[in-house]
């Protein structure tokens, strides 16, 4: 088999990926692009820790075939902070109520919040628990997640 | 602004793990890196008869390494040296590495693995704790025993015959797997002359340190350990670690290239150390009122193949075994015996978790029997100041374990719950329990006094200080409360202190990242540090005593301008009065001990077995918190594993093979999964530690799993199948209790 070209806007840059078309969106990004925000915790779509949008839908890019990223907007973790340069609601909000602890599944619960946020104005606890349930974390028993995505709520977007 | 005890502190790398930008090791690319991988036995227990490379494969192209390969020793250096880096001739463990293997293409790797055929002579194996106490096969040493322990008190064989009520019990808990969420891993770099340097996830740079010096024999400064930024440990990478790192080097060494080696989920929960499995025999003497007259525990637990930290965890269960109660006559037994499991190793709680699950299960079954309830047999029982532990420690703090009792069943609202569930009749059944247990901080007995831990701080030019330590930051908070602790002891901002990368060859050996142990220990060594480091400001005239922020920061600069450096060092000295007889196990067990009361509300389906947790309130004395919502993550954290180590999470093995090593069907606690958590601290007996901080890193894995176990049992109570006497309990097991066969 060979690389194929694969064109995408990725994080709002027009790329172009080099890949197997079966290859991992994880691993394209990872060692190709350099983007290591993504993470991989378990390699069979469990975990979470490898959560990106393909457009505006939340995927575990250790699923997804590269190709499938042909003419998509693809975005990770870097992107959502403008590449580390301005944290959003979400982002603030983990760092100040406690929502990251190892930072492993960080990345991949951040993107899966991110996403609840645009598809549900206003999320009660529930719909956060549900939303997050894709996405494993072992260190804070979630308390602190659920709150801190319930705190970016009421945060001005500045 | 004071720092300690101030929630607005921002995690110190915070920003790093948010944005995604924190570089964990399979993040780090290195060049003309190759990549590794180990190949494994398929038995269980046996010799190596023969190792077939397939022709097919051309195998020029990979760096091959057997034991025959060692520079140095071929052992893993922890108490005993019986583990193998890479087995030579006998196999005792199912994944048991026998080869390395690298090349610079990964997939070529994988596939490669195919092609390599090894044959065994196969001889029985043991994996039952009971058929290694009967020695049906002598696997280790001549008895299968790595290690015995005896506590006594007073003599309960003169009470049984005058006690009002005897009450007997047996219990087992099963094995756990950590699940950090950021698998093993490591790169190695290694030459002849310029040594061995490794970077990686790990908890205890200075014990891969300590181990790499034997297998490549060479000198502690040929040998260098670099702590990446670390997914989580909780006693998962304490050991292990070491044994990765040296395979990675061994594989840089002969192939004269960076290797990286990161586990696959798979390969990381099939051969990396679990919790230890265990068995309990409790026989308790009361009188009429459920008063302790007499404790009888046996306490064994399922070290694995090799010897690796058994010793040391079967010790802190053996102390917590006879729990925060006081009895005259106690007698705690307890052995760690070897089978054919892959080793079993450190995980938070290191012991503790199994004895106590025991013990707090035993009580509620005594109460019942004795016609009290479990509030009662507790109250009559806990220990007190100026009372003795089954050590003979003397209690000098006021505990106030009714109080601690008291306020968890208030939040829970138990005697509410207690009535409304006495109507049920199901399908759902609720119930409610608690358990009462403490956890002691830091080594056990000497084990500070050997370690003799030492940190450093050191100025820099910008007149800010840079904390010098080898403990880790693997999610727990490290870096931010040391900055903390150090900050507000020195009245500087928390921007002015920076923490050290745990690097060997920078910073010393402040003992390992385990224990609860960081903080208390630590921390503590770092509180004085920052008053030696402002002597030393002070003694060279550059400092008045009466000084400002800016004057401090301004006399290092200027230190630094004159003598060129400013580094300071503190080791750890034992306080007066701590004794400690490791061979009678008598004396001061733990410096101090956090003391806690866990409360659970669960529901029972009956049409399904499954349990669900409402609700879940655990509080905690644990002297000062430093910081209110990392301390409040901890406790969460830890109580959510040991939710799943009570009702979710079962390590299955089949003929010595971990069965479902995969996130898939080894299931640990989802957001849906999780009650609400209500965390309580009561801040008291500020007497140890910095600013009076406890260890607390642990104490929340001991209390979930009996909790529940009780709420569970309560939920059941009319019943005629109980007691519930193991954990996990998954709706398969509690189906098999309730209709006698397992499903």
């Amino acid at each position: 088999m060979k690389e194929v070209k694969i064109n995408c806007t990725l994080n709002g840059k027009k790329t172009s990926l080099q890949a197997y078309p079966m290859e991992r969106l994880l691993d394209t990004l990872r060692n190709q692009q350099g983007l290591t925000g993504t993470k991989e915790g378990c390699g069979e779509g469990e975990c979470g820790a490898c959560s990106v949008f393909i457009d505006d839908q939340l995927v575990n890019s250790c699923l997804v075939p590269s190709l499938q990223a042909q003419e998509k907007k693809i975005t990770t973790i870097e992107g959502l902070s403008q590449n580390g340069k301005k944290l959003t609601k979400i982002q603030k909000a983990f760092l100040k109520y406690g929502g990251a602890q190892c930072g492993i599944c960080t990345p991949g619960m951040i993107m899966a919040a991110t996403e609840l946020l645009k598809r549900k104005k206003n999320p009660n606890k529930q719909d956060i628990m549900e939303a997050l349930s894709g996405n494993l974390c072992r260190c804070t028993g979630y308390m602190k997640i659920f709150e801190s995505v319930l705190k970016a709520l009421k945060m001005s977007n500045t | 602004m004071k720092l300690v005890g101030n929630q607005k502190v921002l995690r110190k790398e915070g920003v790093a793990k948010v944005t995604g930008y924190a570089s964990y090791i399979d993040d780090i690319k290195m060049q003309d890196m190759i990549y590794g991988t180990t190949i494994r036995s398929t038995i269980a227990r046996g010799r190596i008869s023969a190792i077939h490379f397939n022709s097919k494969m051309d195998w020029s192209e990979f760096t091959i390494v057997t034991a025959d390969d060692i520079p140095g020793k071929n052992a893993v250096t922890l108490i005993e040296l019986d583990q193998p880096f890479l087995a030579k001739e006998n196999i005792n463990h199912y994944d048991e590495p026998i080869l390395l293997l690298a090349h610079p293409d990964r997939y070529t790797l994988e596939a490669a693995k195919k092609f390599i055929k090894i044959e065994y002579d196969l001889l029985p194996p043991l994996f039952n704790i009971d058929h290694s106490v009967e020695k049906k096969e002598i696997i280790w040493g001549d008895n299968n025993v790595f290690k015995c322990f005896e506590i006594k008190k007073g003599d309960p064989s003169l009470v049984w015959n005058k006690a009002a009520h005897i009450i007997e019990g047996s219990f087992e808990t099963g094995a756990q797997e950590q699940l950090y969420i950021e698998n093993n891993g490591m790169i190695a770099v290694a030459s002849a002359d310029k040594g061995v340097t490794v970077w990686g996830s790990m908890q205890c740079p200075y014990y891969i340190h300590k181990g790499l010096m034997p297998l490549f024999n060479l000198p502690a400064d040929q040998i260098r350990v670099i702590q990446t930024e670390t997914g989580g440990g909780f006693g998962g990478k304490e050991e292990y670690p070491t044994m990765l790192a040296g395979h990675a080097a061994l594989l840089a060494l002969k192939s004269g290239k960076p290797v990286k080696m990161i586990y696959s989920r798979s390969e990381d929960m099939a051969v990396t150390t679990k919790r230890h499995p265990s068995q309990t025999k409790i026989k308790t003497a009361h009188d009429k009122n459920g008063k302790l007259l007499a404790m009888e525990i046996d306490f064994t637990i399922d070290g694995g193949a090799y010897l690796t930290l058994s010793p040391v965890v079967l010790s802190r269960g053996t102390i917590h075994a006879p729990g925060p109660y006081y009895c005259q006559n106690t007698l705690v037994r307890s052995k760690a015996v070897a089978t054919n499991h892959p080793p079993h190793g450190a995980f938070r709680g290191f012991g503790a978790p199994q004895s106590i699950f025991a013990l707090e299960r035993h009580l509620d079954i005594a109460a019942k029997k004795i016609g009290i309830t479990p509030i009662e047999i507790r109250k009559r029982n806990f220990l007190k100041k100026g009372q003795t532990t089954a050590t003979g420690q003397l209690i000098k703090e006021d505990i106030a374990l009714d109080k601690i009792l008291d306020q968890a069943l208030k939040k829970i609202n138990y005697s509410k719950k207690k009535k409304q569930n006495d109507k049920q009749k199901g399908p759902l059944l609720n119930g409610v329990g608690f358990a009462t247990f403490m956890h002691g901080a830091g080594f056990t007995g000497s084990g500070e006094k050997y370690l003799a831990s030492i940190v450093g701080l050191r100025g820099t030019s910008d007149g800010k200080i840079e904390v010098l330590a080898g403990s880790t930051e693997i999610g727990q908070g490290t870096n931010t409360i040391f900055s903390q602790i150090v900050a507000d002891k020195l009245n500087l901002n928390f921007e002015d202190i920076t923490v050290a990368q745990p690097d060997t060859a920078n910073v010393p050996n402040s003992g390992p990242t385990v224990a609860s142990r960081t903080c208390m220990v630590v921390g503590g060594l770092l509180s004085t540090c920052s008053e030696v480091f402002r002597q030393t400001l002070m003694d060279s005239t550059l400092l008045k005593k009466k000084h400002t922020k800016s004057q401090f920061k301004k006399a290092i600069t200027q230190y630094i301008k004159k003598m060129g450096e400013i580094k300071v060092f503190t080791e750890y000295k034992q306080p007066p009065g701590i004794e400690w007889d490791d061979k009678n196990y008598r004396g001061e067990a733990y410096a101090t001990y956090a003391w806690a009361a866990y409360a659970a509300d669960v529901t029972i389906d009956l049409r399904t077995y499954e349990t669900t947790v409402n609700d879940f309130v655990a509080v905690q004395e644990v002297g000062k918190v430093i910081h209110p919502t990392l301390a409040a993550g901890q406790i969460e954290g830890g109580i959510a594993q040991g939710i799943g180590y009570a009702i979710y999470e079962k390590v299955v093995y089949k003929d010595g093979q971990v069965k479902n090593n995969q996130m898939t069907n080894y299931i640990m606690p989802t957001s849906l999964d999780v009650p609400p958590i209500r965390v309580f601290f009561i801040e008291k007996n500020k007497n140890h530690g910095p600013f009076g901080a406890k260890g607390i890193g642990e104490l929340p894995m001991d209390g979930p799993g009996p909790a529940i176990l009780n709420a569970m049992d309560d939920a059941l109570k009319n019943t005629k199948k109980l007691p519930l006497t193991e954990i996990p309990l998954l709706p398969e097991d509690l189906h098999g209790v309730l209709e006698g066969t397992p499903l």
